[in-house]
């Protein structure tokens, strides 16, 4: 009986809010309630609208809305860009305002003992009204400056959360903080909601904006730790990204698809893994787009579907270079076979772009995804950041059973690696480089397989030619050591023959 | 004559309420000479109309009439912060002053 209760205690009710049941292990606890607190602009009003929109809109729970601070209408007004009809629910008896935002007009003298009788009346009267399963009061730091005694309104406000939890409905209460990383909140309200803690951050770290949520404590029951990146999006409200929490589980199968380029093919043993990440790295001008224009064609030519994110060039541009390369990209989009998406890194944050291109990916549902180039999307964010945005599109991407080929620029023209290689290529599963090789005055242009998870592959460095058709790979540069480094030697032939003897080449390895 | 609108909101019949009234029972025959009109209401029973004044804590006290408006929150245990709060003490030395 009592293991019975223990088990019921723990009954979590889904939010609907995007990414947040992940990490709260299912959702909210049932009946109990939360505190979500945040600086100002941390998003707390709409984390708690969201939680009763979703609520009627996936759930058919009605919600109240107790606002200590903005009047309805405001918030009617503010949270309709977010799609959620709140006048409409009014109307069809799904939602309820109280409200217990401070009138200017209502000059008011406290003499003597008072409590939150008419508060909890008007609260139970709303609850029952529209038989309410969520209830929100956001933000509760206003009644703490109508009223004289802070002690006086903890209590109160404590009576008030003891009878939503008789009433069974489970409830969000904001509250504001004054820094991200101190006091849970103002006024000491952690005292009487200590059971269920989030925390929403607005930090600023090098100058970009990191939203992020934290469940600090969820008692009685689980959830993952940490603090999570999440965003604001039009029409949609929050996004949580659950990225370290993303399980690396992903079935990983032997069909092989082509690279667009018949000698990579082959340098890879036979082509690209379907569901695997492909990293291209290489300076500027070293034939980057160039094979995601092959990786597009090759793909189109196999009927598969393409979605191409360009972040360096236009539309325009990408279609000439293409066209100059011999494949048609106008075309090709006519035939369905492929989609550009292009966008200036700097017009969203790398979490609006995470969220962008997933949905790109849902409605075009693509074989193969090419970027050019993620390190653009580098500059716009943390390092940490960009890791976790890697991570999860990565992820993402996999889980679809879709190739994914990613470019990276080398800030240096020859040998070297970039910040971003440094960063993401223990997530890419094949690394291809492109490296330009000084030889005699002249710039020649260098590919290898650097690595290629779960299959062999030649580990020459060949050369690379580019004319009006494409790319095609030549000879593997013999006589010269010293490319990746960046200072390219040139071996003697004698030298070349004795090393031959000494590590007998095996074939295809 | 001036006439008072008074309205006592409570929730529910407790200690505190019978204080607020009692006090609130003595300052109207007082200072107000009968010349008023006070309403209790149970803010457990009409909920609503607690919703429609945006009442927050009990008892409040809501001066309608005259104007200007006014609230006063508590158990009205002084008298003259109750005056005061109702905007009652400066107009009753006004009264005298033109009596004399």
């Amino acid at each position: 009986m009592k293991n019975a209760d223990v088990v019921a205690s723990v009954v979590k009710v889904a939010t609907g809010i995007p990414g947040f049941d992940f990490i709260a292990d299912g959702g909210m606890p049932r009946g109990r309630t939360a505190l979500v607190a945040g600086t100002a602009g941390s998003g707390k009003t709409i984390f708690a609208t969201q939680f009763l929109a979703e609520g009627i809109r996936r759930h058919n729970e009605s919600g109240v809305f107790i606002t200590f601070e903005e009047q309805p209408g405001d918030i009617r007004r503010n949270m309709h860009s977010f799609g959620w009809g709140i006048s409409a629910w009014e109307d069809g008896g799904a939602w309820m305002f109280v409200d217990a935002s401070p009138e200017p007009s209502h000059e008011m003298t406290i003499v003597g003992d008072y409590d939150f009788g008419a508060l909890l009346a008007r609260i139970e009267h709303a609850v029952r009204s529209v038989d309410a399963r969520r209830v929100v009061l956001d933000s509760i730091g206003s009644v703490f400056s109508q009223f004289d005694s802070p002690s006086r309104v903890r209590h109160e406000l404590f009576r008030i959360a003891s009878a939503l939890r008789d009433m069974g409905v489970t409830t969000v209460l904001t509250a504001e903080r004054r820094e991200e990383y101190g006091a849970i909140a103002v006024n000491g309200v952690e005292e009487f909601v200590a059971d269920n803690v989030i925390i929403l951050r607005n930090s600023l770290e090098d100058e970009k904006r990191r939203r992020t949520i934290e469940i600090l404590k969820f008692r009685g029951t689980t959830h993952h730790k940490g603090e999570y990146p999440f965003t604001v999006i039009p029409a949609e409200g929050i996004i949580v990204i659950p990225l370290s929490a993303i399980e690396l589980k992903q079935r990983s199968g032997d069909i092989r698809v082509t690279s667009g380029n018949i000698d990579l093919d082959r340098m890879c043993g036979g082509g690209l893994f379907r569901d695997s990440i492909i990293l291209v790295s290489g300076a500027t001008g070293t034939g980057k787009t160039l094979l995601v224009t092959h990786f597009v064609d090759g793909g189109a030519a196999a009927g598969e579907r393409c979605l191409l994110f360009a972040y360096e060039e236009s539309r325009e541009q990408l279609g000439r270079n293409a066209i100059g390369w011999g494949t048609d990209f106008d075309a090709l989009e006519q035939e369905g076979k492929l989609k550009v998406v292009c966008e200036y890194p700097e017009s969203a944050g790398l979490e609006d772009h995470l969220v962008h291109i997933k949905s790109q990916i849902e409605d075009f549902k693509p074989n193969r995804i090419a970027v050019d180039s993620v390190s653009a999307l580098e500059r716009i964010s943390t390092p940490r950041g960009f890791r976790e945005f890697v991570l999860a599109l990565t992820s993402f991407i996999k889980h679809k059973e879709i190739t994914g080929l990613f470019t990276s620029t080398t800030p240096t023209l020859t040998g070297g690696a970039s910040v971003t290689e440094a960063h993401i290529s223990s997530i890419t599963d094949t690394i291809v480089l492109l490296r330009y090789v000084e030889l005699f005055g002249e710039m020649r242009r260098g590919l290898t397989v650097l690595k290629m998870r779960g299959s062999t592959h030649e580990k020459e460095i060949r050369e690379l030619v580019i004319d009006n058709r494409g790319m095609h790979i030549g000879a593997p540069f013999r006589n010269v050591a010293g490319i990746l480094a960046g200072n390219p030697v040139q071996i003697a032939a004698s030298e070349m023959e004795r090393l031959d003897k000494l590590f007998p080449v095996e074939n295809g390895l | 004559m001036k006439q008072f609108v008074l309205k006592l909101y409570i929730a529910g019949r407790t200690p505190r309420t019978e204080q607020a009234i009692s006090s609130l029972k003595e300052i109207c025959e007082k200072d107000l000479a009968s010349a008023y009109d006070l309403a209790v209401i149970d803010v457990l029973e009409r909920p609503q109309l607690a919703e429609n004044e945006k009442i927050l804590a009990t008892p409040t006290l809501v001066k309608e009439l005259p104007p200007p408006l006014r609230r006063v929150v508590g158990d009205l245990s002084n008298r003259e912060r109750v005056l005061v709060g109702l905007d009652l003490a400066v107009r009753d030395e006004l009264e005298k002053g033109k009596d004399r």
